[in-house]
């Protein structure tokens, strides 16, 4: 492969992609010590009297961990609470799919874990691209969550005493991730559906299933509602609000592939950065490394595996090409490379999830990767195919612990990886790849969670909040509460207490503009009538960014991505098949509409990609690295959130930057080694 | 491999559904049941109909939004050699040639809204009831300020993982949602949290599943054999003796 040589730094290849704006700052977080701040913002905030709450509506979109939490703790305050979700029942969301555990400051083990420790840990982990203020608080709340979670019935995995069991996480060296065996994320929902499901018993909730939001409606610099699309009827029609919160997740089906549920996508939030919310750090997306290698042309979504797995298993690929074809039983142990413990003595096979996902691309790329050929279509335009996919192998950890103690630990990811693949773990190693599972990224926030439109709020990995460069293990179900039960529902007040506002109507014009935008995008889609399916549009995009918006990206790369993301959304316009009509159950319609924002955002990752010269966290520039080959980030220039201003269809965007002032940790750089 | 689908297609709740063959000729064994449905789908778009409605999200096996009846059973429980869900059922499961049907749930609390979606709302109706513990944010002790044995802790778990797909309700010739009902009672009288609402939460699920059209349990099994989640039939019976120790104590739905 080339190596392309560092281009010299007065010629940025990003500046013709957009326009440079003024820097943004937050102005919520009050001065003064970190401790001190989340208690002295509680105290600043306006209150609204118990009394008038139920004369304020909010409309909150997403029913996940941070939705559904939000909106049972704003039903129990009082307020008239409107939630919509696309799924046919709120505890669907995808929440649900989160496996290994939550991380929270109890310090139970008694091994020095404190508040400030998840803060200093969680902030490095992110790569230093985070804001401290809101990770600080994230790490002061999240043993309350804990306490929420364990009255409401969630069963966490128990001691014989009874008590709590904790257990180690991603890289960090104290036991504080409380987990519901390998369910967590499934156990931790089903406490926010239900304290939910209490709302809407209480009349405070009303729970619109099947309903897609299409539009952000924004009057008078106010949000003040939202469009949705009902998916049974096809009705679009608008819902008025004195607040709106997005809680409606990542955008890492942007890839096509990834560990995404089916209908995860950004057009909530993309919807919103059209009307003025700025997308902060889109490129950032985390990869994760093991997870189920792609087996042919027709998958249609990646399933991982807890990264626990590292703690046991030993990854490796063939020291030569021609074994890769051979059962991996027959392989001597001379003849394998355990690239990671051979790159990273000290950390090993736990090396943090962007070393260890890059580091098995790179083995893939030389050609030593195992399982079946895929078809790639290479950066000069010729197809290729390559085995995706490393070895990571259990014989050791049997061997050393027994059959019957690898079962216990890991049984149940044995079991599926077993039935996804056909193939027993017991016996021959498992194969995998990484790939993309949760997006740091996302609509810039202020510390009360609300957006650059004011009364539009953004919670869990929707917003781009506390992860900075890279979300550590445990941390998205943590953030996802901590917003949902804590945060938001003790900074929306503020907001609130200025209302009720205006009445709105369907003949305020902004709303009328915002349904005409609505239906006219459905008519549009179905009325192109091309040749080609959404799903394939869909697959071309994901193609294109896991080339060059992926594990490694390069000025020249992400350049033509943005001309192929260009070409593609012309071509998606005039060539692609919607069948059936709107007043109906449409699925391809639905998909339709998401792939299509879906295309715009892609643009907007390759510039942010292009304008970022440095490695950070998840996001790897081949121009910026160590002599050695790891991530070099640069703080002197890029120790900013880049905040992304829409400025219309085809016209470049507005870069505004909030610059990251470190007052209590001090920036190092990483090394694993 | 070729493989003869036969799957129920209804335009709309209103209207009269029948099966319909469709021939698919390149599947592969690694392919799962549903990308199998999307290709059908992709074959079908490229022909200008329209493509068959199905729900599914997560396809990971847990969200609980997929299901359909395949041979007879639901989530295909009869081609597996384990409890699965349909987004987990994988076609090496099945031959080259073979046959397979395709339908919705059918259970009266689940009206069918187009092919093979179903609405399965009535569930939601059931939590709603009370199928929780009531406790405000912010207003929660200590998390460790109540010990719970490890033992029931164990089983409340094993009864909380149901995924709420309506396998149950599917396979059980009444159409009764009591293993789905069962599990939630059973995951929360097993904590100590759970206690104080315990009486009360199984006389107001079980009015509620009654008053949304699932059917009387009659101890079939039929419910537990093809769950995903192998929610034990047990559970059934921690209802029914709930159910019994509430009848006798005046806390109740209208308390």
């Amino acid at each position: 492969m080339a190596v392309t040589k560092e281009k010299p730094q007065s010629v940025d290849p990003a500046a013709a992609f957009f326009t440079p704006g003024s820097d943004i700052h937050d102005t919520k977080a009050p001065a003064g010590p970190i401790e001190k701040k989340w208690p002295a913002r509680q105290f600043t905030a306006k209150l609204v009297n118990p009394a008038n709450r139920r004369k304020l509506t909010v409309i909150i979109v997403g029913t996940g961990l941070a939705g559904g939490a939000a909106a049972a703790t704003l039903g129990e305050a009082g307020y008239n609470v409107e939630n919509f979700c696309y799924q046919d029942s709120p505890r669907r969301a995808h929440s649900i799919a989160a496996q290994g555990g939550i991380n929270a400051a109890k310090n139970y083990r008694n091994d020095n874990d404190s508040v400030y420790r998840l803060f200093y840990d969680t902030v490095k982990g992110g790569d230093y691209r985070a804001r401290e203020t809101n990770v600080y608080r994230l790490a002061e709340v999240s043993g309350n969550i804990i306490d929420q979670c364990v009255a409401q019935g969630v069963p966490f995995a128990r001691e014989y005493g009874g008590l709590l069991d904790t257990r180690s996480f991603g890289g960090v060296q104290v036991q504080r991730t409380f987990y519901a065996r390998g369910q967590t994320g499934q156990q931790l929902l089903i406490g926010a559906y239900q304290a939910l499901e209490r709302q809407v018993n209480a009349g405070t909730v009303k729970m619109h299933t099947r309903h897609e939001m299409v539009e952000l409606i924004v009057h008078d610099g106010r949000a003040r509602g939202i469009i949705t699309r009902d998916m049974v009827t096809g009705e679009i029609e608008p819902w008025y609000a004195d607040a709106v919160v997005l809680a409606t997740g990542g955008y890492g089906n942007v890839f096509f592939l990834s560990t995404n549920a089916m209908g995860c996508n950004v057009t909530a939030t993309w919807r919103a950065h059209r009307k003025g919310a700025y997308f902060a750090n889109p490129c950032f997306t985390q990869i994760h490394p093991t997870c189920i290698p792609v087996h042919g042309d027709t998958q249609s979504k990646l399933t991982l595996m807890s990264e626990s797995l590292r703690n046991d298993g030993r990854i490796w690929v063939p020291k030569r090409a021609e074994d890769c074809t051979k059962d991996p039983r027959q392989i001597p142990e001379s003849d394998r490379d355990y690239y990671l413990e051979r790159i990273y003595p000290a950390f090993g096979n736990l090396v943090p999830r962007d070393i260890a996902s890059r580091q098995a691309k790179n083995m893939c790329d030389e050609g030593r990767g195992v399982g079946p050929l895929v078809t790639e279509v290479t950066q000069d335009g010729t197809t290729q195919q390559r085995r995706r996919g490393v070895y990571l192998d259990f014989a050791e950890a049997i061997g050393r612990l027994g059959r019957k103690a690898v079962e216990a630990k890991y049984g149940n990811l044995f079991d599926m990886y077993q039935q996804i693949t056909g193939e027993n773990p017991y016996e021959t190693p498992m194969r995998i790849y990484p790939a993309v599972h949760y997006t740091m990224g996302g609509l810039w926030v202020d510390y009360d969670l609300e957006s650059s439109i004011p009364g539009l709020y953004v919670c869990g990995e929707a917003n781009f909040s506390d992860h900075g460069a890279n979300r550590l293990g445990a941390s998205a179900l943590m953030q996802g509460l901590a917003d949902g039960y804590f945060v938001l529902p003790n900074t929306i007040n503020d907001y609130l207490s200025g209302g009720p506002f205006e009445k709105m109507s369907d003949s305020t014009p902004e709303v009328a503009a915002a349904l005409g935008e609505a239906k006219g995008r459905v008519e549009r889609l179905l009325s192109v009538q091309g040749s080609r399916s959404v799903d394939s549009f869909h697959k071309e995009l994901g193609a294109i960014m896991w080339e060059y918006c992926g594990m490694e990206r390069t000025a020249e790369g992400l350049q033509i991505a943005i001309g192929k993301i260009r070409q593609l959304r012309e071509d998606y316009w005039n060539d692609v098949l919607v069948t059936g009509v709107n007043e109906d159950f449409n699925q391809a319609l639905e998909r339709a509409g998401r792939v299509a924002d879906f295309m715009e955002l892609a643009e907007l990752m390759c510039i942010d990609a292009l304008n970022r010269r440095e490695s950070c966290g998840g996001h790897f520039r081949r121009e910026s690295q160590t002599e050695d080959g790891e991530a070099l980030r640069n703080d002197d220039e890029f120790a900013y959130v880049a905040a992304w201003e829409f400025t219309g269809d085809g016209q470049k965007p507005i870069l505004h930057k909030e610059p990251l002032v470190y007052e209590f940790i001090e920036l190092k750089q990483r090394s694993y080694k | 491999m070729k493989i003869t689908l036969k799957v129920w297609r209804q335009a709309r709740n209103a209207s009269t559904g029948a099966m319909q063959s469709y021939q698919l000729n390149d599947v592969s064994a690694e392919m799962s049941f549903l990308e199998m449905l999307d290709m059908l789908n992709e074959q079908l778009t490229s022909q200008g109909q329209e493509p068959v409605a199905f729900d599914h999200d997560c396809r990971e096996g847990i969200c609980g939004m997929c299901g359909v009846v395949i041979n007879g059973a639901p989530h295909g429980r009869y081609s597996s050699p384990v409890a699965t869900t349909t987004c987990q059922l994988h076609m090496r499961n099945f031959h080259d040639g073979d046959v397979i049907e395709v339908e919705p749930w059918r259970a009266g609390a689940f009206p069918i809204i187009k092919d093979l979606v179903v609405d399965r709302s009535a569930f939601d109706r059931i939590i709603e009831a009370g199928g929780y513990i009531s406790v405000n944010t912010g207003s929660a002790p200590e998390a460790h300020s109540t010990p719970a044995p490890k033992l029931q802790a164990d089983r409340a778990f094993d009864a909380a993982t149901c995924i709420g797909c309506g396998a149950c309700v599917a396979a059980c010739p009444n159409g009764s949602g009591m293993l789905f009902t069962s599990a939630k009672v059973t995951h929360l009288a097993n904590l100590p949290q759970g206690q104080p609402e315990r009486r009360r939460r199984v006389k107001a699920m079980i009015a509620a599943h009654d008053d949304n059209g699932f059917g009387g349990c009659q101890n079939i099994g039929e419910c537990a054999s093809v769950c995903p989640k192998q929610i034990p039939l047990a559970s059934i019976g921690q209802l029914n003796r709930d159910l019994i120790a509430a009848l006798f104590h005046a806390d109740g739905r209208n308390s």
